[in-house]
């Protein structure tokens, strides 16, 4: 890959509140590779959620460039970047975000509805990856049968259906307990060993270690860059807490 | 693509199934409401044009005037001024098609041990061509019939139910006044008459039998009625006013003196029945329609609901790649599937109601399949009209701020 996956420059984000005009990102300058692990930190309020929604396509910056895999995002119509969210990226959501009146089979097959694949192939392609995450048993159960590290690696097998390049995770570990919370991130972790792109929202910092790149947001600006050499750092992280 | 959105649609429905059931009984009771009334009124449209067609297209009646005695003077139709002659001369007029002069009168008659008062027409066999009126049974008198005033007669169904019972009355002899009438022929029924008379009570016999044997006469060749049938209902105006010209001219009436005769446009009173009728089969749809309307505000209200109960799905699916006319089409084709079955359960208890009425009220319904056609494509564009806005609502919501959504 002779150019990055995600390029950002200069980025900055305005809401317009009834209090005026606040500005939520400032200045930011980002890149990474396919294949990167990153993993981003910082305290409520500094930005990283937004950070996160404009590289998803789910929000627009105010000024500042942001190139996905080539294509300049801002130049997209609202269809083409619904086409990004379907095919290029992957979202894993703090609250699992699965539909509730739908089987684990559908709701991991449904990303597969919008890019027109038919009935047969969505149903194999996301019982293969059930079994992937080790729920082949519960295809047919409906997510408030199945706790909730399961319900999580539900959202991940639905994450990667469309075989994205980008997976894009929102605190995923945020609703469960650390024994699970250690799963999840060895699944990622062994997604990411498979050539898998990951950007990851977290508050902990030993979540953050199974990372190979940590980036630390303050008030809307990136105020730190690192980068672990190795993924058998996860092993030492698990120590000094 | 699609089927999977339509399975999407049934599983909303199935989730709330009270709900969807309530709103979509809205839309049964307003496609029923349509579909009934709508058969009502053509039901009463439909009669009433029978019973024009019973009487007869593009008529006139000539009538001969009044007549004043010792100071009283009589109603219409009973001077003697109108005789064959006027009739045969209307009949050479331009656009008439068919001319009967006419006798009536009652009398008692007996067949048996049996006897029964009924109207007797003396008349031509161009009446029975004028009022479209076929024999069940037997044969028409001839012209020559007409030249030998030949006692022979054609007799209703209302007559031959009274005198005959289940004997078949070809060939039998009856007595009019007294006079032996061979039965020729039984008239096909024709039932009630626009003012309820019932037309099947009857015995049609030759003019000139009637003027001679039966009816009497105050001078030969004289008749009570003229009935003159006109080629098109565009001619009408225009025969009208000859037959004016003409008889004036006969009677050798001047500019300006009252004529002898009258002439009534029939189908004039025909033509307002119908008018009638079809106001009222309008006024039924009218109100029937604005119960669908509020079927449709019904889907509207749910669907709105729904979208709100539903926003964080919609954020779901539009951050797994949703586009904005997928999520459109989601709540579309909810509205629209609610609003079909809605209508196809109205259609079917439309027209039940519509046969139980035929059935309990006698009155007359028409299922026409237009009116089906047309029930259902409101339905559907009902669905669409009022399932536009939330689907669109829908579709326009901001993902971040629904994916936020509790």
């Amino acid at each position: 890959m002779a150019q990055s996956l995600v390029l950002v420059s200069d980025l900055h984000k305005d809401y317009q509140t009834a209090a005026g005009a606040i500005t939520v990102l400032k200045q930011v300058n980002f890149s990474m590779d396919a294949g990167d692990f990153v993993a981003i930190m910082g305290p409520s309020g500094s930005g990283k959620s937004t950070f996160m929604n404009i590289l998803g396509c789910l929000d627009k910056p105010t000024s500042g460039l942001y190139t996905l895999d080539g294509h300049q995002v801002a130049n997209l119509s609202g269809n083409a970047l619904a086409q990004i969210r379907n095919q290029t990226i992957g979202f894993v959501f703090q609250g699992f975000n699965l539909l509730s009146r739908v089987s684990l089979l559908d709701n991991v097959a449904l990303p597969l509805v919008y890019s027109g694949v038919n009935k047969s192939e969505r149903q194999a392609r996301a019982k293969v990856l059930l079994e992937k995450v080790g729920l082949g048993q519960h295809i047919n159960s409906l997510p408030n049968q199945i706790s909730g590290g399961q319900q999580q690696r539900v959202a991940i097998a639905r994450a990667l259906v469309n075989h994205p390049r980008l997976i894009l995770a929102d605190e995923p570990t945020g609703n469960l307990d650390s024994k699970t919370s250690e799963d999840i991130m060895t699944l990622f972790s062994e997604l990411n060993a498979d050539g898998i792109t990951i950007v990851l929202v977290t508050h902990e910092s030993d979540i953050a270690a199974y990372a190979s790149r940590q980036i630390r947001f303050l008030d809307g600006r990136i105020v730190q860059d690192t980068r672990s050499k190795t993924i058998a750092s996860i092993a030492s992280a698990e120590e000094p807490d | 693509m699609f089927s999977a959105m339509l399975g999407e649609a049934w599983r909303a429905m199935g989730a709330n199934r009270l709900r969807t059931f309530l709103t979509m009984l809205g839309m049964v009771i307003g496609v029923g409401a349509v579909v009934l009334m709508m058969a009502i009124g053509q039901g009463a449209q439909e009669s009433v044009k029978q019973s024009i067609n019973a009487m007869g297209s593009n008529l006139f009646i000539v009538l001969s005037g009044s007549f004043t005695a010792s100071g009283a003077r009589s109603g219409s139709g009973n001077a003697s001024s109108l005789t064959v002659t006027d009739a045969n001369a209307i009949s050479e007029l331009d656009g008439v098609s068919n001319v009967a002069p006419i006798s009536m009168g009652n009398a008692q008659v007996v067949f048996g041990n049996n006897n029964w008062a009924t109207s007797i027409i003396g008349t031509t066999p161009a009446y029975l061509e004028i009022r479209v009126w076929d024999l069940e049974d037997g044969y028409v008198f001839s012209e020559s019939d007409m030249r030998s005033a030949t006692r022979v007669a054609l007799i209703g169904k209302t007559v031959v139910d009274n005198i005959f019972g289940d004997i078949n009355p070809i060939g039998k002899t009856i007595r009019i006044k007294q006079n032996p009438f061979v039965v020729l022929g039984v008239l096909k029924s024709k039932g009630q008459s626009l003012d309820g008379r019932d037309q099947d009570d009857t015995i049609i016999i030759p003019l000139t039998t009637a003027q001679r044997k039966i009816l009497g006469n105050r001078f030969a060749g004289s008749v009570r009625q003229i009935m003159v049938q006109a080629n098109t209902p565009e001619v009408m105006a225009m025969v009208e006013q000859n037959i004016n010209g003409l008889l004036n001219q006969r009677h050798n009436i001047r500019e300006g003196a009252d004529s002898d005769f009258f002439v009534r446009n029939l189908t004039a009173v025909a033509n307002s029945a119908a008018e009638t009728a079809r106001t009222m089969s309008l006024l039924l749809g009218a109100i029937a329609s604005v119960s669908l309307l509020v079927g449709g505000i019904g889907i509207m209200n749910i669907m709105l609901v729904s979208v709100t109960e539903r926003t964080r799905e919609i954020g779901i699916r539009m951050a797994i790649g949703a586009r904005e006319r997928d999520i459109l089409l989601q709540f579309l084709l909810e509205a629209i599937v609610i609003s079909i079955i809605g209508c196809l359960i109205g259609l079917f208890l439309g027209i039940t109601g519509a046969m139980l009425v035929n059935k309990l009220a006698q009155a007359a319904v028409v299922i026409s399949g237009n009116s089906v056609m047309i029930a259902f494509a409101v339905a559907a564009s009902v669905g669409v009209f009022f399932g536009f806005y939330p689907a669109r609502k829908a579709a326009r919501l901001n993902p971040i701020e629904a994916l936020r959504f509790q």
